[in-house]
């Protein structure tokens, strides 16, 4: 079924690295949604079904040649189906799309191993950051374990697949689960998270969805703890969310797709602004 | 000076880095869909010309330089310092080896050129694309060969050696692109 949630929620979602433009509204202000997650999984958990909505969607400072400020997601829930099963119809999706006649799996253990010869679940900060200057990335300023992570991923890994044609990352670190749950691997414990990656690109994210609301009221006051310590604005957490998640969300999976990416892929570019009619500089 | 943040990271932008006078030359944003962001910058390095990549987490910022690029009209050398005038204020500026570099087979009294000043003194010296110079050394020339290809050395006022037509003589102006170095045609005397 199609849902169209609200653009402007009165909450703000906690993740420390995505700011939501607040809209003032006289004595009040409102939030310019950067993923429908929240409404589409209060829905959810009042009994709706599998829905779909593609809408805009606002994150304020993400601007760059793969990034513009609002762009269209195309978000979709699955109940009853692991992220297994919904990797295979974001395949089933792209592929056609554009022209891909295979695609893979790869844990995030068994990348970082190929391209960096570091295991991300074990590494130490240190370990990491000796390894980024080995293979040319300089940052500047104090990192922490996660942001290495991220580095590596974006400038090492992400250029090294670009030819690999579609390729899901899965079997995240657990401090990376956000909103998925997490999964006994034996030796670790890895968020049950997908991302999928064409041309380097990544164009969705993918969670086994995590139901346990104590669970996630605990990520949410780690998310405003490392707000706290950035010196960023913490964010309320939404009790009508919650109040959804105690009445149960149904076992499901979600995953986003960056709708205006896809469109730039299947017109063979790498720039967003060569398929945005309004550049955000010209909007 | 004040700071700048990676938002305002623009091509042409003079920062500090490393305690270097640096100039922007890309700002790319890279940043997982959930994850820390970055910015990859490219700078070059305005005292050694040489550019660096460094990764920024975006927010972070970086102080001004206070660099200021003026034309100044190169005046004489003691042999240790170049002596540049600013036509207007009639202020002097003495600029080291260091930053005379390359530029110093160019160097012609009365010519203006790009001074790039770092806290007010001169970091980097840029002669002008064209300049027009004397050829005080080189064969005789060839009389009727000035459609053949050929070329030959010569030297010039400034001490430069470039490779001209065969049909110059000494004597001659010659008009120079400076940052090739490659003879461009014969300039009219003045």
């Amino acid at each position: 079924m199609e849902v169209d949630t609200p653009a402007l929620g009165q909450y703000a979602i906690t993740d420390p690295n995505i700011e939501l433009f607040e809209v003032s509204m006289g004595d009040s202000s409102r939030f310019l949604q950067s993923s429908p997650e929240y409404a589409m999984k209060r829905l959810l958990a009042f009994g709706s079904g599998d829905i779909y909505q593609l809408g805009k969607v606002f994150r304020s400072g993400e601007h760059g040649r793969k990034h513009n400020p609002e762009f269209a997601m195309l978000e979709w829930y699955r109940t009853q189906w692991t992220h297994y099963r919904l990797m295979r119809e974001v395949a089933d999706l792209i592929c056609p799309i554009l022209n891909l006649d295979s695609w893979q799996v790869w844990s995030i253990e068994a990348l970082f191993d190929h391209f960096c010869q570091i295991n991300p679940h074990d590494a130490s900060i240190e370990q990491l950051q000796a390894r980024a200057l080995e293979l040319g990335v300089e940052p500047v300023g104090d990192l922490e374990k996660l942001d290495y992570v991220d580095l590596l991923m974006t400038h090492v890994v992400e250029p090294g697949i670009t030819d690999w044609g579609l390729v899901f990352v899965t079997d995240f670190l657990m401090e990376q689960a956000a909103l998925s749950r997490l999964i006994d691997r034996g030796d670790k414990v890895v968020a049950a998270r997908f991302e999928a990656f064409v041309g380097g690109v990544e164009l969705a994210n993918g969670y086994w969805e995590e139901l346990n609301p104590e669970t996630l009221r605990q990520r949410f006051e780690s998310d405003n703890a490392v707000r706290r310590q950035r010196g960023q604005a913490t964010r309320d957490i939404d009790p009508r969310f919650m109040h959804a998640m105690n009445a149960g969300l149904p076992d499901c999976s979600g995953v986003a797709l960056g709708f205006d990416r896809l469109l730039m892929l299947a017109q063979g570019h790498t720039d967003m602004s060569t398929i945005l009619p309004f550049t955000w500089s010209q909007a | 000076m004040p700071n700048f943040s990676t938002n305002e990271f623009k091509p042409g932008l003079k920062v500090m880095m490393d305690n270097e006078p640096c100039s922007i030359l890309e700002n790319e944003y890279v940043k997982p869909g959930k994850g820390q962001a970055f910015n990859r910058v490219k700078l070059r390095n305005l005292r050694s010309g040489r550019v660096l990549e460094k990764t920024f987490k975006s927010g972070d910022s970086l102080e001004g330089a206070d660099v200021l690029d003026i034309d100044l009209e190169y005046s004489y050398t003691d042999g240790e310092f170049w002596h540049f005038m600013d036509p207007n204020t009639f202020e002097q500026h003495a600029a080291d080896k260091a930053a005379i570099a390359d530029a110093e087979k160019w160097l012609k009294e009365q010519e203006k050129y790009e001074v790039t000043l770092f806290n007010g003194a001169p970091l980097v010296v840029t002669p002008p694309n064209f300049i027009e110079l004397e050829i005080t050394e080189t064969d005789p020339g060839l009389k009727g060969d000035t459609a053949q290809g050929g070329s030959k050395p010569a030297t010039l006022t400034t001490g430069a050696v470039v490779r001209v037509p065969l049909f110059l003589s000494e004597g001659e102006i010659i008009r120079i692109d400076t940052r090739s170095g490659e003879y461009v045609s014969r300039a009219s005397k003045t």
